[in-house]
C-alpha cells in the first residue's frame, strides 16, 4: 500500500540531474502518447460511436462516423426492460459480493494481522493458497455444488463462490495495512478500557477505511466484469447479468450491428463511470497490491 | 482476470517474516508487540472464531472444497447427475493426455504465455519510461492508457469481433488509408487468428503493465540519477545502468502474473471465436477446451480431469518461477525488512 510515494521537492540543480535522467518531453513524446491514448480508445470510440450509427452506414462504410447520428439504438436499449433487469441484477450481485468480501475480509485480516495463536501461519496460507485456484479451474465441480444447493439460476449461487474467490486477494491487501496500525493505539485503547472488538470497531474500521476502499472497488468491478461464473450458474434470462446479456443480446441481434453496439457501450458505462471516479484508489491499490 | 493481479512476493514476504522475526509479531520492533502476546484465553478464541468465521467457511466451502472434488470427479466417467459411480482411474487423464486437440491448446498457451511476455514487456517498459517524462496530461493519460483493462472481457470480445471481421471497420479503415491490400480475415484464418489473439490481449492487458512500471519508476530515488548525472552519464546509460535493473523486481512479478493470467485465459477466446471455432482457427486453450469437452459435453468426469491438468500445470510453472526468479526478490525484501 505504498503506492503514494512522496516525491521530495526538487531544488533547481536537482532538476536539471533528473531532467536528463528521466528525460525532457519533446514534441515526439507527446506525438507517441498522443498515438498511445489513440490506440487504446480507438476500439471503444467504435462501440461507442456505432450505437450511433445505422445498420445500413455500417455496411456501406464500416469505418465511417455517424452521419447523420442517429439516437434510435440507445433509446431502443434504455427503454427496454431486459437491458435494465440486467443493470440490477449487475448491480445486486457486485453489491452483496463486495460488501460482504469486505467485511469478511476485514475480519479476517484483522485476526490474522492482530491475534497471536497457534495456526495463525497455517490460516494465513490457506488464504494465500487461494491465489493459485483462479475460478477457472474449479469451475466444473463448483458448478456441481452450486447445483446441489439449490442456487442454479439464483443470484446468489454466483455471489457466494465470488466472495470465496475474492477472499485471498482482499486479505493480501488488507492484513499489510492492519498491522501498520500503530501497537501504542491499541495500547491507548486497551488503557482507557477498549478490548479487542472494541478496538476493532472504534480504532481500526475509521483508520482502514481506504484499503477497505480499494478492496471494496476491487471486488465490485472484478464482479461486474466477471463471465466464466454466471456463464455456468446463471441460465435462465431473467437471471442474467450484463456480460451474460451482452452475449445473448449479440448473438440474438447478429444482424442488427448498431443495436449490439449500442447495447455494448451502454453496459461497459457504469464501469468506466466507477473507474474515472476511484481511478487512483483502484490503479494504487492494484499497485499496492503487487508491490505489497 | 483482475482476481490473479495478487502479489506472491507479498505471501512470501509475510511467511518469511514471521518465520524470522517470530511468531506473533508485525514487522515493527518487537517491544511493541509484547502487549499482543498474552496468552490465548476463552475470550480471545472466542473472538478469533467470530471473525475469521465467516471468511473460512466461505473461502473453503466455495473454494477449497471444489477443486478438491474436481481431483475426486477425475477419476470417474460421469455425467454430472447422482452419485459419481463409474470409476475409471486414469483414464480420463490418459485420455487428455494423448489427445491431438488437448495438445494444441496446450501449445497455444504456451505460444501466448511466450509471446505475451516478449511483447509486453519491452514495449510496457518503452511506455512507462516515455510517460515518465515530466509532461502536460501525465495523469490524464495514465488513466486513459488503463481504460481498457477496466472494460469488462465481453465487451472487449464483442467489440473486436465486429471490429475484425472479414468486412468488419478495421479493413474498411485499411482500405480507406490504401492499404486494401492488407485486408485479411483476422478472425478465421488460422495463420492469422492467434496473432489477432495477441494483439487483443496485449490491448486489454498493456495498460496494467504500465502502470506498475510507471509506479516503480517513480520510486527510483532522484539521488541515483543526479550522482549518475554529475558523472557524465548519458540518458540512454542511466535508463541502462540504473533504470532498468532497479525496475526488475516489478518485472519480476508482472511477468508471474502475466505467465499465469496467460495459462488460465477463456473469457476473450471465448467470446470472439465461440465454443467451436476456437479449435479450428488456432485459438483454442486448456479452458476453452476444458469448458467444451467437460460442461458443454456434458462430461463433468472429463472437465473435473482437465481442470486439475490446467491447476498441476499452473502451479508447477508458478513453483518453479518463484524457486528460480522471484527468489531474489523475496531474499532482497526480506533483508530490507531485517534492517529496518
Amino acid at each position: 500500500m505504498t503506492a503514494a510515494t512522496i516525491v521530495p521537492p526538487k531544488a533547481s540543480t536537482r532538476a536539471r540531474a533528473t531532467s536528463k535522467a528521466r528525460g525532457g518531453a519533446g514534441p515526439a513524446t507527446y506525438f507517441v502518447a498522443l498515438l498511445l491514448v489513440g490506440v487504446m480508445l480507438v476500439p471503444i470510440l467504435y462501440i461507442v460511436l456505432g450505437g450511433f450509427r445505422t445498420n445500413a452506414q455500417i455496411t456501406t462504410d464500416p469505418a465511417g462516423f455517424p452521419s447523420p447520428w442517429k439516437l434510435d439504438n440507445y433509446i431502443d436499449v434504455l427503454t427496454s426492460s431486459t437491458f435494465w433487469r440486467e443493470v440490477v441484477n449487475s448491480a445486486i450481485v457486485a453489491l452483496a459480493t463486495s460488501a460482504v468480501v469486505v467485511a469478511a475480509g476485514l475480519m479476517v485480516s484483522f485476526v490474522l494481522a492482530r491475534y497471536s495463536f497457534r495456526g495463525r501461519g497455517a490460516l494465513y496460507a490457506l488464504f494465500a493458497a487461494g491465489l493459485m485456484f483462479p475460478v477457472t479451474v474449479a469451475i466444473t465441480p463448483l458448478y456441481i455444488v452450486v447445483r446441489d444447493i439449490g442456487l442454479m439460476n439464483h443470484l446468489g449461487g454466483v455471489i457466494l463462490p465470488q466472495i470465496g474467490f475474492a477472499l485471498p486477494t482482499t486479505i493480501i491487501i488488507l492484513v499489510p495495512f492492519l498491522r501498520a496500525i500503530p501497537a501504542e493505539i491499541e495500547e491507548a485503547a486497551s488503557i482507557d478500557g477498549a478490548g479487542k472488538l472494541g478496538f476493532f470497531f472504534r480504532m481500526v474500521l475509521p483508520l482502514s477505511l481506504p484499503g477497505v476502499i480499494t478492496t471494496g472497488i476491487l471486488a465490485f468491478v472484478g464482479s461486474w466484469n466477471s463471465y466464466l461464473l454466471p456463464l455456468f450458474i446463471l441460465n435462465d434470462e431473467g437471471s442474467f447479468t450484463l456480460p451474460l446479456g451482452v452475449q445473448a443480446f449479440s448473438s440474438q441481434y447478429s444482424v442488427d450491428t448498431a443495436k449490439v453496439l449500442a447495447f455494448t457501450s451502454l453496459s461497459m458505462l457504469p464501469a468506466l463511470v466507477f473507474f474515472s471516479l476511484f481511478e487512483r484508489r483502484i490503479v494504487g491499490g492494484l499497485q499496492g497490491a503487487v508491490k505489497g | 482476470m483482475s482476481d490473479s493481479s495478487v502479489n506472491p512476493l507479498a505471501v512470501k514476504d509475510s511467511q518469511h517474516d514471521r518465520a524470522v522475526v517470530g511468531a506473533g509479531s508485525s514487522p515493527a520492533p518487537t517491544p511493541a508487540a509484547r502487549p499482543r502476546r498474552r496468552g490465548v484465553g476463552w475470550r480471545a478464541r472466542f473472538e478469533i472464531a467470530i471473525l475469521s468465521g465467516p471468511a473460512v467457511l466461505l473461502f473453503v466451502g466455495f473454494v477449497i472444497f471444489p477443486v478438491c472434488l474436481a481431483a475426486y470427479y477425475g477419476f470417474f466417467r460421469w455425467k454430472g447427475y447422482g452419485k459419481p459411480t463409474d470409476f475409471v482411474g486414469l483414464n480420463n487423464y490418459k485420455i487428455i493426455l494423448t489427445d491431438p486437440e488437448f495438445h494444441a491448446a496446450l501449445g497455444h498457451n504456451v505460444f501466448i504465455v511466450i509471446a505475451s511476455l516478449v511483447l509486453q514487456g519491452p514495449i510496457a517498459i518503452g511506455f512507462a519510461l516515455l510517460l515518465n517524462r515530466p509532461m502536460r496530461f501525465r495523469s490524464l493519460v495514465r488513466v486513459l492508457i488503463f481504460v481498457p483493462y477496466v472494460v469488462s472481457e465481453v465487451i472487449v470480445g464483442t467489440g473486436f469481433s465486429l471490429m475484425l471481421q472479414s468486412d468488419g471497420a478495421f479493413n474498411g479503415f485499411l482500405d480507406k488509408i490504401g492499404l486494401g491490400s492488407l485486408a485479411h480475415d483476422w478472425l478465421s484464418d488460422p495463420d492469422i487468428a492467434i496473432w489477432t489473439l495477441m494483439a487483443i490481449i496485449s490491448w486489454k492487458y498493456i495498460g496494467f503493465a504500465v502502470i506498475l512500471f510507471m509506479a516503480a519508476l517513480q520510486n527510483i530515488p532522484d539521488e541515483l540519477f543526479e550522482a549518475a548525472a554529475i558523472d557524465g552519464a548519458s540518458y540512454w546509460q542511466i535508463q541502462r545502468n540504473i533504470t532498468l535493473p532497479l525496475l526488475g523486481p516489478t518485472l519480476r512479478i508482472w511477468a508471474f502474473l502475466s505467465i499465469i493470467g496467460s495459462l488460465q485465459l477463456f473469457d476473450l477466446v471465448y467470446i470472439v471465436w465461440g465454443q467451436y471455432v476456437a479449435g479450428t482457427a488456432g485459438v483454442s486453450t486448456m479452458a476453452t477446451y476444458m469448458v467444451q469437452y467437460g460442461r458443454t459435453a456434458g462430461n463433468f468426469g472429463y472437465g473435473s480431469a482437465v481442470a486439475v491438468v490446467l491447476f498441476v500445470i499452473s502451479l508447477i510453472i508458478a513453483l518453479v518461477y518463484q524457486r528460480f526468479v522471484l527468489r531474489r526478490d523475496t531474499e532482497g525484501a526480506l533483508t530490507d525488512k531485517a534492517a529496518r
